[in-house]
């Protein structure tokens, strides 16, 4: 942690928990009694994310961003100006009461914040955390319009996780009102948020609800892909016992279409519906030479490794990781950042993303981006991995990578990179982490009859979150491609209003 | 559930278990393989091949060689014990059918994964031969099992301790050249002896099937860790295997990808031998 006394860069100073909470109060105080109108608000200063020193953080797993005091929380909350037409809640996939929460938020009403945020969404501590608030909710918000950026929106999501993180430092729990048991089941396939939304809704409904996981761990992605750093997995599993509390049964090692086929759990097992949240499947490769030497690895391997069987935890952990001094990422997502962050704590002096386009056209969230560079990791924009070339026992020692320019926009808008042809140049590597995607996982479609894919793979579903199949249920990254913690919950969410409604019927 | 019923040792690093599994035993098909992981938060998931399984009883046999940790913790549990987590069936069951005349290859610990093939040959109607090879007599496993499948039974060891003294792909390459030649030929073992069983084969044309045991994670399609790259293209054992024309395998690129945590391996075999008592020699 930032000793006061230390000679400490002037940005990390800046982030210093104790000198943030302090400026807040006094901001805080001197606001007191004040009506505010919305040029007061406008001159609120936004509040900083405290944060670990990036000298210190790269040496440990612990968590990046270190949330809001009460007084930052509620300071932030006041830049608000409640806007008639809430242009924040429009951005919200869930459609979160925006200035309804964050109006009880300015006033201390933590617990009544976190309600009205419960009415809407599921999982508040891991949405403040995770949402790309900066193309959602904040890029709409009416306050960074006016300042002229979205860095100066009002920060909702830092408050949205700082009331649910309050919950659970002070040990509250609200288990939700399960209605009357309806003797009806339900089978969901996959514990990541989608399946985790559509399990609790469907529960409260009085169905009996089980959950089938395939690895050991509930959580999905949430547990082995997102890393440590920045979403503790305390804060899962917290949520998983909420809904262990509510009486979901949760059933890991359980592989549905191989251990079960869905069919079987429906005509003999005895659920009345299903719901598919098997989320993203198999990891896309370059198909560049090269890309099967040792020391080459999906991210989905090097995080898993990394996460789900704590390799980091060296010594302790029966899982090994590769051990490398140099690392090139390839990619420009949150999955990339997570895998060069990662990297670079598991000992990796220097490492390298490798994105094709610049960093305005990155998906990964802005904060993270903001995080890595802090960390020292190296973008190289403009180029890709063309080749890996190896040792004479076959592991990484370099990748031969290409520039390329911005050309015309495509389709989508986005100005596409064009190839600098004889741009070839050498960079020595001694691992290589890929992270430019998934395409869908065959596994339950192959074994479910009847169950239509589109030309990706993803399970097709109509405006209820139905599929093809009669009863049967889908969404998350399994219908969406790689998408977001919100939309798959929104969308679990969505599937388990319908079988609601469907089984009321009955 | 995952609660041991049998646990038997078949030579000095070798142990055959039978643990209840009901859901497991009902679904499987020869040639598909199960995880194992001993502890939830920090223990390595570990492929294996399912030996048997009885779907009545719900029961699943595995077979393995005390290798590396878990493997070696495994071996300490006793009957009644609980394996923490199994997750499986696994992978694509073995196309079956009738070939006409097969012959199952077996090289060490491999003879016990091709137990359960050649009985389903055998039922589909095959006329099955079996070799099965290993380093010496002590390391030599599934004898009786695989002579009541097949009369036809050649035992090789590197040693001549038991059967002839040669490799497997003497009597496989005797075989072929013979004047009944195998239709197909399964050959399942250490890397490098599959490898050498498709070079053997290659030239006689003979359709050969190899069974891939690489390193995993999560057996489902999830992390790529298991890819070979088949006839040009990159496969997961976990999904698209395990079984794989061996005239299409890169064998050399695999057994490099398998060696690549061999330093880390090889410090926690040793440790295994230190804390557990074990007898056997470290490789
Ligand atoms: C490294 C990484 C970082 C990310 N960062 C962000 C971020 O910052 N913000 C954000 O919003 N999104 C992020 N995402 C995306 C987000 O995590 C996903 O969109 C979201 O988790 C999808 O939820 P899901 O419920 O559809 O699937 P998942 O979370 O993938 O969960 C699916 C679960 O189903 C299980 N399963 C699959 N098949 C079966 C089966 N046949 N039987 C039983 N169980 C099965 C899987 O084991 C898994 O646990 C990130 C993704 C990754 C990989
Ligand atoms: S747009 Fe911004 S200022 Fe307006 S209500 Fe939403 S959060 Fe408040
Ligand atoms: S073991 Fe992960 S994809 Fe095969």
């Amino acid at each position: 942690m930032l000793a006061e006394h230390s000679p400490a860069p002037s940005h990390a100073a800046a982030l210093d928990p104790v000198a943030l909470d302090a400026a807040a109060k006094a901001a805080l105080a001197g606001l007191a009694g004040k009506v505010l109108g919305n040029r007061d608000r406008l001159a609120i200063p936004s509040q900083d994310m405290p944060t670990q020193d990036p000298e210190v953080r790269v040496t440990n797993m612990e968590e990046v961003a270190l949330g809001y005091s009460a007084a930052q929380a509620m300071l932030e909350a006041d830049r608000c100006l409640s806007c008639r037409n809430a242009p924040c809640v429009a951005g919200c996939p869930v459609a979160i009461d925006i200035p309804g929460f964050l109006g009880h938020a300015a006033k201390g009403e933590f617990a009544e914040a976190l309600a009205v945020i419960r009415e809407s969404s599921l999982l508040p501590a891991v949405c403040g955390r995770v949402c790309p608030q900066e193309s959602q909710c904040q890029e709409r918000c009416t306050v960074g319009k006016s300042l002229k950026t979205v860095e100066k929106a009002v920060a909702i999501g830092r408050v949205e996780r700082f009331v649910a993180d309050l919950e659970r430092l002070e040990g509250r729990s609200i288990v939700p009102a399960i209605a009357a048991p309806t003797g009806k089941k339900v089978a969901i396939i996959g514990s990541g948020p989608a399946g985790v939304s559509a399990a609790a809704d469907l529960r409260k409904a009085g169905h009996d609800v089980t959950i089938f996981e395939a690895f050991q761990r509930p959580g999905g992605v949430l547990i082995y892909g997102i890393p440590e750093f920045r979403l503790p997995k305390a804060i899962v599993d917290r949520e998983l016992e909420g809904l262990r509390a509510m009486g979901v049964a949760i059933e890991t090692n359980f592989l549905v279409g191989r251990t079960r086929k869905l069919e079987a759990l429906l005509k003999e097992d005895g659920f009345d519906a299903a719901f598919i949240g098997s989320g993203a499947g198999l990891p896309t490769f370059m198909d560049i030479p090269g890309e099967n030497l040792v020391g080459v690895f999906s991210a989905n391997e090097y995080l898993t490794r990394s996460n789900l069987m704590k390799a980091y935890a060296r010594g302790k952990a029966a899982t090994p990781i590769w051990e490398a001094g140099t690392v090139a990422v390839l990619g420009g997502g949150n999955v990339a950042m997570d895998s060069a962050r990662t990297a670079r704590r598991l000992g990796a002096s220097k490492v390298y993303v490798l994105y094709r386009r610049t960093r305005a056209e990155m998906p990964a969230r802005a904060e993270e981006v903001g995080h890595a560079m802090e960390e020292g990791i190296e973008f190289r924009f403009l180029e890709n991995a063309s080749r890996v070339i190896g040792d004479e026992l076959g592991r990484v020692k370099a990748i031969e990578t290409q520039r390329f320019e911005l050309g015309e926009p495509d389709a989508s808008g986005r100005r596409r990179p064009v190839l600098v042809k004889g741009s070839e140049s050498t960079l020595p590597v001694d691992a290589v982490i890929v992270a430019i995607g998934n395409s869908s996982s065959p596994l339950i479609p192959q074994t479910t009859s009847g169950l239509a894919v589109d030309d990706k793979g993803r399970i097709k579903v109509d405006a209820n979150g139905m599929t093809s199949i009669d009863g049967v249920y889908a969404g998350g990254d399994i219908v969406l491609g790689a998408a977001t913690v919100i939309l798959a919950m929104g969308e679990g969410r969505r599937a388990a209003a319908s079988i609601n409604a469907r089984l009321a019927g009955r | 559930m995952n609660r041991i019923l049998e646990k038997r040792q078949l030579s000095a690093e070798v142990f055959r278990m039978t643990f209840d599994a009901p859901n497991i035993a009902r679904e499987r098909r020869a040639g598909q393989f199960l995880i194992i992981q001993l502890d939830t938060q920090v223990g390595e998931r570990i492929p294996l091949t399912i030996a048997d399984a009885d779907a009545v009883k719900g029961s699943v046999t595995i077979i393995f060689q005390a290798v590396g940790e878990t493997t070696h913790r495994l071996a300490e549990f006793k009957v009644g014990d609980e394996i923490r987590n199994v997750l499986g069936p696994l992978g694509q069951p073995t196309h079956i059918k009738n070939f006409g005349r097969a012959l199952c290859v077996g090289g060490g610990i491999g003879a016990a994964p091709l137990h359960p093939i050649a009985q389903a040959l055998k039922a589909a109607g095959n006329e099955v031969s079996i070799v099965i090879g290993a380093r010496n007599k002590e390391l030599l496993i599934m004898e009786e099992e695989m002579r009541r499948i097949s009369s036809d039974l050649t035992i090789v060891t590197d040693d001549g301790s038991a059967g002839r003294k040669a490799l497997v792909t003497a009597p496989l390459k005797e075989a072929c050249e013979g004047p009944k030649p195998p239709d197909i030929v399964v050959a399942i073992g250490p890397p490098v002896m599959m490898k050498f069983c498709a070079e053997t084969t290659r030239p006689f044309g003979v359709h050969t099937v190899v069974s891939l045991n690489t390193i995993m994670i999560d057996g489902t399609g999830m992390c790529g860790g298991c890819r070979v790259t088949v006839g040009g293209q990159t496969k997961f054992v976990c999904v698209d295997g395990p079984e794989f024309d061996g005239h299409k395998v890169d064998f050399d690129n695999m057994i490099l990808r398998l060696g690549a945590y061999k330093p880390q391996e090889k410090e926690a075999h040793h440790r295994c031998h230190l804390d557990l008592n074990i007898a056997g020699e470290v490789r």
